[in-house]
């Protein structure tokens, strides 16, 4: 075939899945040196599209040219031998191991003759050091990737793809862990990668970051593509009406929440830990919603872990409804009507193997204990069935196991199950991280409608549109310290930014 | 050294400060345990268990666990003794064949150990078994298997004995005199863990056994082929099984069909008390050689010192469950 203008076409692509079309006739074509963004709502096929370039699914019918040339992708190692490389949504490091033996994974230098082959330390040692020097990371080869902070280890896996000297590198999410000034290090680094004429595959959800970076877009929806632009033609609003399909002129629900009386007082909330949060004081009146900004490892979440009682306080005191109380465990934190959403929900949220009932009607499971410690299954499936459909959670049945929904519909499942045990008080952390354009407005809604019921809401979030769209006030914090409480309203999002990074003299 | 840095230092070494406190209070009970025989019998009694250990650690490692280990141990010690009787043995399992080079039924019986083990990996990297029902199903198949060979004609499930001299001498001779003696048994279990070590930290397998148990999608997406990584770690654990089996004959100087039985525990527990973590990814071979040396004192210093042996028991149990407690403190994230 001759030269073609595009360096990678994926040329009418179809995959099917038991049950669901998951890519239906699907072209992608990417120029040399670009950087092509990828996007739609989560369950568009963003991901099962890459996942078939990168031989970990083969897609049923359709053809992939890289450079002109026709390739049948076998798996992984077949992508990577051609120049196709991949920073996954989720992370992958080997904890216990070093960063070198985590770059070099599945190809290690060699040295030695015949079949007494060993791994080549010194040169693994050398490459590394020139890698990370290259990227400007600033991290011993040698350091145990599990002691790094996620931050770093998305560093590290970006490191990982480039050494591959790949030709096209798909980025899925890469900036989702980074705070501000690493995701400048990463678009320096892209920007670099395309001068040598690398293409990026670059999938993300926040909207800003992909008008800087990207040259074209290709937006996809429910397993089709709807078109390719130029970047330059379109706007944060076009993005999201092509991908929701509907225009979203509001991606924020209107909220009529009144905030009462002060619910919950906290006081000089002080961690033991050195580097986690000091002397911590805010209040939290009924039916607010209290935003909480601030960049990676401003300890926001530990300071709501700790309200929930997951984590231990050194000094510091809280008061419920003028009382003081101690929260010492979950289940305290449960006695005294705290619920808790957490930023982790496939770990620490979800029982993926069990069904949507099962998860949502395991809460508050006591109140179901009938005679010799039975329980009352027909009221407590009812009263689950009932919480599930208040939060219009789209499952084909409520016997569906929840790890095949989608990231938002687990998440109102979540919102269902805390809603049962009847909370005063919500603890969410990053509420909406990883769930699509459309059912994060659900999700909004959902939250300003129990505000409006007088519920009262502490909401973690690292995006500011989000912080500014929902919040009644919002505190800041910045190295574990209160920098700032802001009226919603008022704010913008130079000044949170400003407080964000507010370091303490 | 300040209090924090001397709490990490028994944190990271706390196998070795075990090992070495056990010693110690048996020795101030009694002082003649700090002999040289005493150091060498445990070294000997320890030998064999060191090279299952670092066999089942090649699978513990990778997140699996390896329960055929012991009946692994009992097939080749029963194949290998039973072509190595002496010729005017009443019962020779194989009355009409000639003598055979001692390399050759060793060797049988190694690949014997390799196959159950290719057979253990195939399970589990095809069919994706856990490795716990997988190596469950071997255990009783090779039980099974060994004990219709032990109860052929003419050995009818009798003991099998007569083994020849130059046989035995392998599993209890030894280099010097009668008091200061190195057993050869001691010494092949020394090469084993030296092999091992470099296996473990500087071949390509040894790292990817690390990176599977540490996190197989990062192992699956780096482009390691996991099925066939996982096939020959099964396979070189199970050939030390079958070494280890063949050396128990030999230092015992006979064999039954329930020989080994049991030892797939012990092993497991020496690895998990020397640091190797169940849930796969963490594990050296210095601590697993402790683990097994542990196990060793107690066994043999708490019968010098007189002790109940089902004291010993109540205590070997005491010890599994207070080091795993103790050393998985090193990975729990503080809060």
């Amino acid at each position: 075939m001759a030269e073609s203008e595009y360096l990678l076409e994926m040329k009418n692509i179809c995959k099917e899945f038991p049950g669901v079309r998951a890519l239906d006739d699907v072209s992608l074509q990417v120029r040399a040196g670009t950087v092509h963004a990828l996007m739609g709502e989560n369950g568009a096929g963003k991901s099962t599209l890459m996942k078939c370039l990168f031989g970990i699914y083969r897609q049923d019918s359709g053809e992939i040219f890289l450079a002109g040339n026709r390739l049948a992708i076998k798996d992984s190692r077949h992508a990577i031998d051609n120049g196709i490389s991949m920073i996954h949504q989720e992370l992958h490091p080997v904890p216990h191991r070093n960063i070198m033996e985590n770059i070099w994974l599945g190809r290690f230098p060699l040295t030695g003759f015949g079949p007494f082959k060993l791994v080549d330390e010194k040169k693994m040692f050398q490459d590394t050091t020139a890698l990370l020097r290259e990227l400007e990371i600033d991290i011993h080869p040698a350091t145990i990737v599990g002691s790094l902070s996620v931050s770093k280890i998305q560093s590290l896996e970006i490191a990982k793809a480039v050494s591959y000297n790949a030709k096209v590198i798909v980025m899925d999410e890469p900036t989702s862990s980074l705070t501000g000034n690493e995701v400048e290090q990463l678009f320096k680094i892209i920007r670099d990668l395309k001068r040598r004429g690398v293409s990026i595959i670059y999938i993300s959800h926040k909207l800003e970051e992909i008008l800087e970076i990207s040259d074209e877009i290709t937006i996809m929806r429910d397993g089709r593509r709807i078109g390719t632009w130029e970047a330059s033609e379109l706007t944060t609003d076009m993005i999201i009406a092509k991908m929701v399909g509907r225009d979203l002129s509001h991606r924020f629900p209107e909220r009529d929440n009144a905030p009462g009386d002060v619910i919950m007082e906290v006081e000089d909330l002080t961690s033991p830990h050195p580097k986690s949060f000091k002397h911590v004081s805010f209040n939290l009146r009924k039916g607010e919603i209290l935003g909480v900004g601030g960049l990676v490892g401003a300890q926001r979440t530990e300071l709501i872990e700790a309200l929930f009682g997951l984590r231990a306080l050194e000094a510091g005191s809280i008061h419920i409804n003028g009382r003081k109380v101690k929260i010492k465990s979950p289940a305290d934190a449960k006695k005294h009507k705290i619920a808790l959403l957490t930023e982790e929900r496939r770990v620490t949220g979800i029982f993926p193997v069990l069904s949507v009932l099962e998860n949502t009607a395991v809460a508050k499971l006591s109140r179901y204990e009938t005679k010799f410690f039975l329980l009352d299954e027909v009221r407590r499936k009812a009263d689950a069935t009932q919480s599930i459909e208040k939060l219009r959670v789209k499952t084909p049945s409520f016997a569906t196991l929840i790890k095949n929904l989608s990231g938002g519909n687990q998440q109102k499942v979540l919102f269902a199950r805390w809603l049962l045990t009847e909370p005063d008080i919500l603890l969410l952390d990053e509420p909406t991280r990883g769930i699509d354009v459309g059912a994060k407005f659900e999700i909004y809604t959902i939250i300003a409608e129990l505000a409006r019921q007088g519920k009262s809401i502490i909401m973690i979030s690292s995006e500011m549109p989000e912080l500014l769209g929902m919040s009644d006030r919002i505190m800041v914090m910045c190295e574990g310290r209160l920098t700032g409480v802001i009226d919603g309203k008022r704010a913008t999002e130079e000044e949170i930014m400003r407080l964000a990074t507010q370091r303490m003299a | 050294m300040d209090s924090k840095k001397l709490k990490h230092f028994i944190s990271q070494n706390a196998i070795y400060l075990v090992l070495l406190a056990l010693v110690t209070a048996i020795a101030v009970y009694d002082p003649r345990f700090l002999s040289v025989t005493t150091m060498r019998d445990i070294m000997l009694q320890s030998a064999t268990r060191a090279i299952i250990a670092l066999g089942a650690a090649f699978v513990l490692i990778t997140g699996g666990v390896d329960l055929s280990a012991g009946r692994v141990v009992g097939l080749t010690a029963v194949l290998s003794s039973s072509m190595l009787q002496v010729a005017d043995y009443s019962r020779r399992f194989y009355p009409d064949i000639p003598d055979l080079p001692l390399f050759l039924p060793i060797l049988l019986a190694v690949l014997a150990g390799v196959l159950v083990g290719l057979i253990n990996g195939f399970i589990v990297a095809k069919f994706s078994v856990p490795p716990f029902i997988a190596t469950l199903g071997t255990m009783v198949i090779v039980y099974g298997v060994n004990s219709i060979y032990f109860d052929m004609k003419p050995n009818e499930s009798q003991p099998i004995g007569g083994l020849r001299a130059d046989f035995t001498n392998l599993g209890s001779g030894a280099f010097g005199s009668e008091s200061y003696s190195l057993p050869y048994i001691v010494i092949f279990a020394a090469v084993i863990a030296f092999l091992v070590w470099v296996i473990f930290n500087k071949t390509r397998l040894g790292k990817n056994m690390y990176a599977i148990g540490g996190n197989i999608n990062a192992a699956t997406v780096s482009g390691i082929n996991v099925g066939l990584n996982l096939l020959v770690l099964y396979a070189i654990a199970g050939g030390l099984y079958g070494l280890a089996g063949v050396l128990e004959a030999a230092r015992t100087g006979g064999a039954t069909n329930n020989y080994g039985n049991m030892y797939e525990l012990d092993a497991i527990a020496a690895c998990v008390v020397g640091g190797v973590s169940t849930s796969g990814g963490i594990g050296t071979v210095p601590g697993i050689l402790a683990g097994v040396l542990i196990f060793g004192v107690i066994n043999y210093g708490l019968t010098f010192i007189g002790m109940n042996p089902y004291w010993q028991l109540i205590i070997k149990g005491l010890i599994i469950v207070a080091a795993v407690a103790f050393d998985i403190r090193k990975y729990l994230s503080k809060k």
